[in-house]
Formats: C-alpha cells, structure tokens, sequence
C-alpha cells in the first residue's frame, strides 16, 4: 500500500464528512423546532406562528439542500476510497447504511417535498404530519448512521470467516443495541438540537439588536431557549454517558484524551489542562483534580482507569497472539481443510487485527522481530495532544451552552427579551455549537486510530489501490465544489435573514386565514 | 442457524431486488435526470423553465433515495461489487457525483435570486446534473457487459487496471448514449403526463420522438454488438452455488458470444429485450397521438425491458473480470453472508412496501398538471 494514497484518501474522507455535517445537526435540530413551531400553528391557529414555521423552514430548506448532496458522497465514498475495508466489514456494516435508506431517508426526502410544496394541498393536521415525517426521518438516518459508526469503535456481534477473507455478522441485534451506538446516537443528536436552537436563538437576537420583527423574534427566541436548554442539558450528560461507555470498549481513547500516560491508584485523578508530549510520553505542566476521572469512567471509587503504557503492554501481547492468528490463516489460505491451522486460527482469531497492524512495517507480519512488535504496539496510542485538546474544547463548549440556555430560559421567562448584552452573546454565540460538533467527530475518529475498526482493521489496509494523482484529482474538484457551494449557501441564508419572515406575505398578499387556496395574485414578483 | 431460506435461493432473490432497485431508480428519478437534461432546450424563457422545473420540484428528492438505496443495498448484500466497481471506476463515480451534487442545489437556489445570469447558471447544473449520470450510468454498464480489468489477491483485495477515458469504448458509448436517449424519452413522457398545453410540450415532444427513434437504433446495434462482438464470460468446472462468498474459488473463463446462452436456456428472457423494443415503440406512438398514458406508460415499459436486458443476459454475472476472468463476481460468489441476506430480506419486506404506500400518497397530493398561472400566485414553486 502506497502510504500517501492511505493518507490522502483519509484526507479526503475527513473533508467531505466533516463539510456534510456542517449541514446535517441543523437539520436534526430544526426539524423538530418545525414540529414544535407549527403544532403551535395549529394548536393556536394564529397567522403569527405559520409564518414563523415558514420561515425557518426556509433556511431549514436551503441547509437540507447541501446537507442531502453532500450526503450522496458519503454513501458512495465507502466503496470507491475505502475498498479493502467496503470488502472486509461490507458485511456487517451495510446492512445499517442500506436500512437507513429504506427506512429513514425514504421517509424524510419523500415527505420534504410536500412540507415545502403542500401547504395549500393539505389540512392544518396534515401538514404537520408531513412536518413531523420529516423530523422523523433525519432522526432515524441518524441512527442508522451512528448503528454503522458504533460498530466501527466497538465491533459486537461478528466474526472473521476464513473462507471469505472477511468478518460476517454472528449476532445482528448486538449490533444493534451496540451500546456504544445508543450513546453516540443521543449525544449526537442532542447535538444537533443545541445547534439548531442556537441559530434559532441568535437569528432572533439579531433581529431584536435591530429592533425588527419584534413580535416573530421574541417568540422564535422563547421557543429556542425552551428547546436548547433541554438539549444542551441532555448532550453533556448523554456524552458524559458516551464517556462511561468508553471504558469497556475504547480504553486507549480514554486514556489519550485524558493523557493519561500511567494508570493510578483508583479513583484516578483528572488533569484538566496540561501540555502532553508524544516524545517525552508525558504531560507537562499538568493541574490535576483528584478522582474526577475514576469517578467518570468508572462510576465507582474502587477500579482502576488503565493508562497509556499499560494498555500498550496489553497491545503488545495481542500482537503476538495475532502473528500467530496471521500464520494460521496463511494455512488455511493454502489448504482451506487444514484442520490444525483452522484450529490454531479458532484460538487466535481475536487478535487477527493486531497482528495486521505489523504490515505497515513489514509485508509478511511472521518476520516481525520483537523490536519491531514492540514499536507497532506504540502505533495503537492515537495522537495524544490532538485529542485532549479536542476533548477539551468540545467539553467546554458544551457547558457554556448549558450557561447560554439556562439564561435565555431565565430572560424569556421573566419577559425580558431585550436585554443587550445578552442578546450581543447569543449572535456571537452562534458558530460555537458548530466548533464543538466538528471537533467531537475529530476526537471520535480520529481517537481511533490506527484502527479503521477498532481491533479489526488498521486504517492503512482498509484503502483502495488508487493513485496518488486520482485521489489529488477528487480532493480538489471536491474541494472547489463544495468551497464554491458553501459560499453560495451561506450568501443564501443571510440574504433570507435579511428580507426576514414577512417578505413573502409582502410580495404575494397575506394567506387567507381559512381557505386552502393560494392568496390572489397582486404582485408577480420573484418568488 | 438454520434458515427457512437457503443461500443460493437468497442470492437470487437480492439478484432480483438489486434489479428492482435499479429499475425503481431508472423510472421514478430517471424522468427527473431526462426533465433536467433537456430543460435547457424545450424551455426557452424563465416562466417556461419554471414551469418545467415544478413538474419535478416536490418529487425529485423522494426519486434520488432509489439511487442512494441502491448503492446502500449494493454495499450490504454484494460488498464485493461495491467495493471493486466504486473503487475501479473511481473518476466516472466522481463525475456522477460532482454531478448529483449539483442537482439538488440548482433545483434549490436557482429561485432564490432573480438575475437572469443567476438562473441561467443553475438551470445547466440541471442539465449537467441530468445528463452526466444518463450517460455514464450507460457507459458504466457497457463495461460491465465488456467485462472490467480489474483482480483479486488471495486477501481479496481488488486492483484495477485501467483509466477514466478507457471506460469510453465504442460499445460502452453505445450503451451511455441508449441511457441518455432512454431516459430523454422518459423526461419527455413525463412532461407529456405534468407540463401544462403550450410550446413547451411540443417542443418536449419532438425530443422524445427523436430520443426514441434513436434508442430503438441504439438498443439494436448494442444488442448485434453482444452478439457478434466478443462479449461474454461463462463459468467452467464445479459450481457451488450454496458455497462461501469466494470469488478466487469459481473458474471462469472468457466465452464471446457466452451473453446470448440464457436466452438460448431459458426463451422466456426474450421477453426483456421485446419489451424494450414494444415499449420504445408504443412511447413514440403516445407521443404522436398526443395521449400521456400511452407515452409513460410506453417509455417506462421501455425502461424496464431495456434494464432487465442487460441483467439477465450476464446472469449469474454481476461484475466479470477481462483481465483475470478468474476473479469475475458472480450471483454465487459475491453476496453477503447467508444470514445477512436473510435479515436485510426481512427489513425490506417490511419497510419497501410502506415506502411505495407513502410514495403513492405524495404523489396523489401533489397530482395534475403544473401550471405558468400557478408560478405568479404561489409563493412555495420553485
């Protein structure tokens, strides 16, 4: 494998992932601020609230736009970048993408349509039912998608099958209720609430800043403060559940993001800043809060929270138990009835991964000397100072949301919208939730390494045998396209923000309050 | 685990329903490819483009699912395929790609901005958003009929051997431009069935009569070129068709003339490429006398004959090698597990219904023609 095919191609995979879900969390989360707003439409039936849902459902559309173009890459990027690993996991980890199709995206792409075009074909009730589709279905997709990406760090209900080369499903619900899956889903989700009550929350702010649609602002911010401090709530514990989670499955992601070099008498302290050296093995400078961390990840005040060279000790050995794994399937390969390969092989098949993590050095894993194992086991620690700064910057974020919205809540229930300050907080506020969104999927990927499949499948096997000059040949033209249609997009929101929510009653007439059809025409202006 | 279903009989099912979900595609979003590629031609002024565009505006995106499902229910029961044909025609992907994004964007901003410049732009990234997957989804198939160069190592990892303008053979142009012209067809039907009375319809018309004239020339020069061309793979030796998913463990050898030996075993396939002809023919008479039903009804009949030809013929090839014949994907040795297929059958069978009930029930909301007096009164067309 050419090292910078595997490089670029992970280059290319982090840009177009990170770039779709720049669009995917607003849509999660305005979906359901739809729902919320236009159940509010019908409950009440006053004009004011359908023209809030319209509105924000205008810059729901435009964002759901890019986020469903983006979205084709990713489905399709699996097979043409990742081959090796499409071939050796397709197994298991289709069947969640496929379902998500079926089951979720169906759903929400088939109803988005009627929620833009169908407000004068459908009842009040009906409306908010395709409304409702939509939340629905980027919900689900969600799910599916992080049922796949669950799998992925802690890789249940499968085994490698010799006879194909690659791992098969043994137990499909494990992969389903993959726990790591379930608290990765709600967190991201939760997320994505945050996000999208914060555009909501700071769009407002801008305009009470102006003194413009006072009315639309004041009640678009309650609505946001209710629904972002609920969810900003519910991020910060569901991640400290993720964080729990991690304990059993992803040890050395722990460790990293905390620098943890060495494991300590339990319950183990917290560095909560610091400067980790991946040279010196060690953190410099750091300030530690005494059993914070054995308190987090372990709930209790009596286990212990392994620590980087422990766990590397522990790699060490799967290493060579995976050599042996490796020799055995090389039987198998030459004589599939072998029956003392396929003996050997049954013994050592759970460390198969760890011995392939020594073809990156050498072809053949077998002429491995112990010097060589010993730096490969090195390999499995991921960049300690990226993670615990990502970490470190999520997690703050995350709290200062819960600060934002327990505010907000305060003012708005006290009436007190327009105060300044607070309003000058929330505009500026609003790329924040993103930061913290982009820089969890950093820690979550990127905490994985080497490992495309945690244990499984080194991320440099998994590519595909492209060229150097192909993969410069995509990541460009992605790049210009997707540079191209950011700008364009974010022109687009800001240009809509600024005719602001009555603009369309403006130019075709207000609705009539009761009849389903469209208002006469008075001005055939742009529509 | 014992299964009600066994291995070989769940291969051929999803063999079946990778067909359906191709097909699915080709007929629903594949009149929005063809409304897009000829938008530019058969609506001249902004009021008429409009009106074009809205006869797809509210459906398009529900469409596209068949092709993102179809790459997703490719991955789960035939990774093998999805990992060497994305991977080994990894430029083309791209195009289709570059191109599909633009799709969803044109349709979405092209309103938002009155300019004429603005507009004018977005309603290419239509076309080009139409046009570029018609014809490389063709020229695509016209290399898995010609078989691709690629192998496989003994870890089964894939190596290709080719490049982006090697994909353009005369005989894979062939089958893009039968794509084009199929799905050209298709569009102008769909028009036929939506687009209000008036200088847009007959133009649509006249490139649906030329579109289908040509398919019918193309669809038959194709099929003399799989004939006497020398295309064609047969399996030799020992056949396992309930054995491991193990391309390196079939023998495979190439056998031009080998795409015609189903029809010759099994005469009920010539039903496939009849009904790609009768279909083409009976749009071009709808077209003619001006009744949609007949044009649709004739262009999607089409659709199906033409799709299910070049499947059938290849049968139990999915994706042959030309390089190492051994290594060529076949119905029996490129699926997923036994049990995987069992589970993914399970899903399907429950939500593939509820999604065409749904489907139905957009499209009933939304049904009758699109209308230029509509775009001036109602704020939410395109």
């Amino acid at each position: 494998m050419d090292p910078a095919v595997v490089d670029l191609s992970r280059l290319q995979f982090a840009l177009t992932a990170l770039y779709h879900f720049l669009f995917v969390p607003l849509t999660l989360g305005l979906s359901f601020m739809l729902v919320i707003m236009e159940s509010t439409y019908v409950m009440t039936r006053r004009p004011i609230w359908r023209t809030i849902t319209r509105f924000w459902g205008t810059l729901f559309g435009i964002n759901f736009v890019l986020g469903v173009a983006t979205g084709i890459t990713m489905e399709f990027q699996f097979g043409m970048n990742w081959s090796y690993y499409s071939h050796y996991v397709g197994d298991i980890f289709g069947a969640p993408l496929a379902i998500e199709g079926l089951m979720a995206f169906f759903l929400e792409a088939t109803f988005v349509g009627l929620m833009f075009f169908g407000w004068d074909k459908l009842s009040r009730v009906g409306h908010l039912f395709v409304t409702f589709m939509v939340a629905l279905g980027t919900n689900l997709s969600a799910l599916w998608i992080l049922i796949a990406n669950g799998w992925m760090q802690n890789p249940v209900g499968s085994t490698f099958n010799p006879d194909t080369m690659r791992m098969e499903v043994s137990d499909f619900m494990a992969v389903l209720f993959n726990p790591v899956a379930q608290a990765k889903f709600v967190h991201t989700v939760s997320a994505g609430y945050v996000c999208a009550a914060v555009f909501v929350l700071g769009v407002s702010a801008f305009y009470l800043l102006r003194g413009k649609h006072v009315g639309f602002a004041k009640r678009s911010m309650t609505v946001a403060a209710a629904f972002g401090l609920a969810a900003s709530l519910s991020v910060v514990v569901l991640g400290d559940q993720s964080g729990y989670a991690l304990t059993d499955n992803q040890k050395m992601k722990l460790a990293a993001l905390e620098a943890m070099w060495h494991t300590e008498p339990a319950p183990a302290g917290l560095t909560l800043i610091g400067i980790p050296s991946m040279k010196d093995r060690e953190t410099h400078y750091g300030v530690q809060v005494p059993w914070v961390m054995g308190l987090i990840a372990t709930r209790t005040i009596d286990k212990p929270v392994e620590g980087i060279f422990e766990l590397v000790a522990t790699a060490e050995t799967r290493i060579e138990s995976g050599i042996i794994a490796y020799d055995a399937l090389e039987g198998i390969k030459a004589n599939s009835a072998d029956p003392v390969a396929r003996g050997v092989f049954e013994t050592h098949r759970r460390d198969l991964g760890y011995g392939l993590l020594l073809k990156r050095h050498v072809a053949d894993p077998r002429q491995a000397t112990p010097e060589l194992i010993r730096q490969t086991a090195w390999d499995t620690v991921p960049n300690v100072p990226v993670l615990f700064w990502t970490f470190r910057v999520m997690a703050g974020i995350g709290l200062f949301m819960i600060a934002l919205f327990g505010t907000a809540f305060v003012l708005c229930s006290l009436r007190k919208h327009d105060t300044r300050w607070f309003l000058w907080v929330a505009l500026l506020a609003i790329p924040l939730p993103w930061v913290a969104i982009e820089f969890g999927w950093i820690l979550a990927e990127f905490g994985r390494q080497p490992w495309a499949v945690e244990g499984v499948l080194p991320t440099f096997l998994g590519a595909s045998s492209l060229t150097v000059a192909q993969l410069w040949t995509t990541i460009i033209g992605f790049t210009v396209l997707y540079g191209a249609l950011a700008v364009v997009e974010v022109r687009l929101l800001l240009f809509a923000i600024k005719k602001g929510p009555f603009h369309e009653q403006d130019t075709f007439g207000a609705p009539a309050p009761e009849a389903a059809a469209a208002a006469p025409a008075i001005a055939p202006a742009v529509a | 685990m014992e299964f009600p279903i066994d291995f070989a009989t769940l291969r051929l099912i999803w063999w079946g329903l990778l067909g359906v979900l191709l097909i699915a595609f080709a007929l629903t979003d594949g009149f929005d490819l063809g409304v897009g590629a000829v938008l530019p031609f058969v609506a001249r002024t902004d009021e008429e483009r409009r009106m074009v565009i809205n006869t797809v505006g509210a459906t398009w995106e529900g469409n596209q699912v068949w092709f993102i499902l179809g790459g997703g229910a490719i991955f789960a029961a035939w990774p093998f395929v999805y990992a060497v044909s994305f991977s080994g025609f990894y430029l083309a992907m791209f195009l289709v790609l570059a191109a599909l994004i633009m799709r969803p964007v044109s349709f979405k901003y092209r309103s938002k901005r009155a300019s004429p410049a603005w507009r004018s732009f977005w309603d290419w990234g239509l076309f080009v958003g139409g046009f570029v997957p018609a014809l490389v989804f063709g020229v695509a198939v016209g290399n898995v009929l010609l078989g691709a160069p690629f192998r496989l190592d003994s870890d089964l990892r894939s190596f290709y051997d080719g490049t982006l303008l090697g994909l353009f053979t005369p005989f894979s142009l062939i089958a893009g431009l039968l794509s084009v012209c199929m799905l050209v067809l298709h569009g102008a039907a769909w028009l036929s069935v939506k687009a209000e009375q008036g200088p847009v319809l007959v133009r649509a018309r006249r490139f649906g009569t030329i579109a289908a004239v040509l398919s019918l020339v193309l669809f038959a020069v194709g099929g003399l070129y799989v004939a006497y061309g020398g295309l064609g793979y047969r399996i030799t030796g020992v056949l396992d068709i309930q054995g491991f998913s193990n391309p390196l463990r079939t023998t495979v050898v190439a056998a031009p003339g080998a795409w015609l030996d189903n029809y010759g075993l099994y005469p009920w396939m010539l039903l496939a490429p009849a009904l790609g002809f009768i279909g083409t023919l009976a749009a071009l008479v709808g077209l003619w006398r001006r009744s949609a039903p007949m044009a649709f009804g004739g262009s999607s009949l089409a659709t199906v004959g033409i799709i299910s030809t070049a499947g059938l013929s290849m049968f139990p090839f999915i994706l042959p090698s030309s390089i190492d014949p051994q290594s060529s994907l076949t119905v029996w040795n490129a699926s997923s597990s036994h049990l995987t297929l069992f589970i993914m059958l399970i899903v399907t069978a429950i939500f593939l219904p509820l999604v065409l009930v749904y489907t139905a029930w957009v499209y009933k909301v939304l049904w009758g023609r699109t209308s230029t007096v509509a775009l001036k009164t109602n704020p939410d067309l395109y």
